[in-house]
């Protein structure tokens, strides 16, 4: 034994701490590449990666939200150096960037705008994923890191509401601090740690502020683990069929990338009409007026992204029931790879699974057409309908159709596959463009 | 992906709060020049809507979020240099204190904000029968209908109040406002306010050049904003129309035959 080890001779293995080398690059680079291996990294998972041929547009909007979440952080910080999160000051500093700010007006419109386009995003991104299987083994990881950044979405688009300091701002904030106070014996206790004060105030705004700030970087955080994770199992695809060998696959670039952009141009396009031709349309008329803790506005709605929850927190006469059953609702979203054990991923394959995930769809746009209305008489049916088919679809649909649905029959591999559709031998939408 | 979209925006039509059915009687829509993909406001409109907040409505709604210099600017009513001067110094404000540590009034400058009808909130309720008249400088954006809504309640005060609605003392009908009952009196009449440029000063016309007038105020870059978004609009098309030419022709490598 040596004198400064504890390990014996014959334990010995050779170390090799300095890793440096192992470059494809020459010069410059190669010289950089040795030693941090960013460009090796991004020549492997960005250009050489091989993807399924088969992808769809549906497959653009990993990368739409990966620009919606830049612009909003861009956007964010240039509003950030100019408002103001005081009580007295919000609303005041939010009018002087719409007025005097250079391109102040156009900074708030595109970010109050691409909060809305990212949820139009997010939310076709979660339908694709409920249509092909996407959930499915291997990606169950991925699936349960998106639950965890669509909940923090919720989170900050929600603080991000409150901060110019409108009536629906002030207001919104209240009912749902108020939510709180349903947790039995700590109830009020946690809403006024929440506040820092007796009511939402000035306190809270500035709490906000942080917050909102806070959460979108661990969105970013969790991205980065969502996207490594991609790069790991590998995109799904339409078929469902894993890919077998390069017949099956294309890389990344040229083909998806090519691809990715014209789905982001004509998104971006869509998104710079309304922005600039109807940049109040999502929103809520009442939020030009000032914060005032005096006057109740006749209807309080959050904003539209978040009408089906709110439309199944209000489907429950129970207020405590009501917050578990909206938190679930989504929640329950996380259960899906476990409940839905069919070994088939996509739908495409799937006769009465597809059924039930366009239903899924409907109801989706009902409650939120629900949400906007006000609790009462038929309203209140069509959301309690609404609120039992959407768990029922997690929690009776997806076993017993994994368990008695028979899936049709499915080529052996994608190359198959695109044989078989262009035979018409397979019946799906057409998105490949 | 179409389908989906549209079933998306069809969603987004009906569940928007501005289709929520509250208001029921369909508003005046009349046709404004800043309506549409190239809206521009008409400047001698908003000049005369100028002429009408100050003379009308200024001596109860204040506009605190706009300096006089706003008047003069690109966009807006665009009055000239000298025309702003002269607006602002028929206002005195307080300034100071002054190196006696004095509070004084001076002319108003065009760098300041547009005077207050009273001085804090409370003694505007007191002066109103207990109503507080609205800051009005983004009325137009804090009310469902926007231009349309604040021209339908200027032209929606009628005599004859239908039955069953009882008005108390310092309420009056009014066919738009919501719950139909407004404490403002009638403010526009034909004739409220007189011309200089021979307009005819009926009632639709005050109420539309004044509307017009909020309209800029509550959205000052709205003429910005359309032309800049027309160009990028055009810009996108083209590109969008370009990058799908691109992908096709990647695409090719691979499946040639489609």
């Amino acid at each position: 034994m040596s004198e400064y080890s504890d390990k014996k001779n014959e334990e010995f293995s050779p170390v090799h701490t300095n890793k440096v080398g192992g470059s494809p690059y020459t010069g410059v680079i190669g010289w950089i590449d040795n030693r941090l291996p960013i460009f090796r990294i991004f020549k492997h998972e960005y250009l050489d990666f091989q993807v399924p041929k088969t992808l769809n547009y549906f497959w653009s909007f990993g990368g739409i939200l990966m620009i919606c979440l830049i612009f909003l952080i861009i956007t964010g910080l240039a509003l950030g150096m100019h408002y103001k999160p005081s009580a007295d000051e919000a609303f005041d500093s939010v009018e002087k960037i719409m007025r005097d700010v250079n391109f102040g007006w156009l900074i708030r419109y595109a970010h109050m705008n691409l909060a809305s386009f990212f949820f139009i995003a997010v939310y076709l991104h979660i339908f694709r994923s409920l249509y092909y299987g996407s959930y499915k083994e291997p990606r169950q990881l991925m699936w349960l890191l998106g639950i965890t950044i669509f909940f923090l979405m919720i989170a900050t688009a929600f603080l991000g509401y409150t901060l110019p300091w409108g009536q629906m701002s002030y207001w919104g904030a209240t009912v749902i601090t108020n939510l709180f106070s349903a947790i039995p014996i700590v109830g009020e206790g946690i809403v006024t740690w929440l506040w820092g004060d007796y009511s939402v105030g000035d306190a809270a705004l500035n709490r906000f502020y942080v917050l909102h700030w806070l959460i979108a970087f661990l969105i970013v955080g969790i991205v980065v683990f969502h996207v490594i994770a991609l790069h790991i199992v590998g995109s799904n695809n339409p078929s469902g069929i894993e890919p077998k060998d390069t017949r099956d696959t294309v890389s990344f670039s040229p083909f998806t990338t090519s691809k990715d952009l014209v789905g982001m141009l004509v998104f971006i396009l869509i998104f710079v009409a309304v922005m600039m031709f109807a940049p109040n349309y999502l929103g809520h008329p009442d939020n030009y007026i000032p914060a005032n803790p005096m006057v109740t506005p006749a209807h309080i709605v959050p904003e539209w992204y978040f009408l089906p929850f709110y439309a199944i927190l209000r489907a429950i006469p129970d207020k405590l029931m009501g917050v578990i059953a909206m938190v679930s609702s989504i929640a329950i979203l996380g259960l899906l790879p476990w409940l839905d054990f069919s070994k088939v991923r996509s739908s495409v394959f799937r006769p009465i699974w597809k059924q039930c995930v366009f239903l899924f769809v409907l109801d989706f746009f009902l409650l939120m057409y629900v949400g906007a209305m006000p609790a009462e008489g038929i309203y209140l049916v069509l959301g309690r309908i609404g609120t039992i088919y959407w768990f029922a679809f997690f929690i009776i649909l997806a076993p017993l159709v994994s368990m008695y649905e028979k899936p049709l029959p499915m080529p052996q591999s994608i190359n198959e596959y695109m044989d078989w559709k262009k035979k018409g031998k397979i019946k799906t939408f057409n998105f490949t463009g | 992906m179409k389908n989906i979209l549209k079933t998306l925006i069809i969603a987004l039509i009906f569940t928007s709060p501005l289709n929520s059915a509250e208001n029921k009687t369909k508003l005046l829509e009349p046709n404004w020049t800043f309506d549409g993909f190239f809206g521009k406001f008409d400047r001698a409109s908003l000049q005369r809507g100028y002429q009408v907040y100050k003379e009308v409505c200024a001596s109860c709604h204040s506009m605190s979020y706009l300096s006089y210099r706003n008047l003069g600017e690109k966009g807006g009513p665009e009055f000239t240099k000298q025309e702003v001067k002269a607006i602002a110094s028929q206002y005195e404000i307080q300034d100071g204190p002054n190196q006696e540590g004095e509070m004084f009034m001076r002319p108003a400058r065009p760098s300041d904000k547009f005077v207050n009808p009273y001085p804090n909130a409370n003694a505007a309720r007191v002066a109103n029968g207990g109503a507080y008249p609205p800051d009005m400088s983004v009325l137009v954006k804090a009310r469902k209908g926007g231009a349309d809504y604040v021209y339908s309640v200027l032209m929606g005060y009628t005599e004859d109040v239908p039955e069953g609605i009882s008005l108390e003392e310092g309420v009056y009908y009014n066919k738009y406002m919501i719950g139909n009952k407004i404490r403002m009196p009638k403010p526009i009449n034909d004739g409220s306010v007189e011309y200089t440029d021979g307009t005819q000063a009926t009632e639709e016309q005050i109420s539309k050049d004044v509307v017009a007038f909020l309209t800029w105020a509550a959205e000052p870059h709205l003429e910005e904003r359309k032309k800049t978004g027309f160009k990028a609009v055009v810009y996108l098309l083209i590109l969008t129309i370009l990058g799908f030419i691109i992908k096709k022709k990647i695409w090719l490598r691979i499946e040639p035959k489609v």
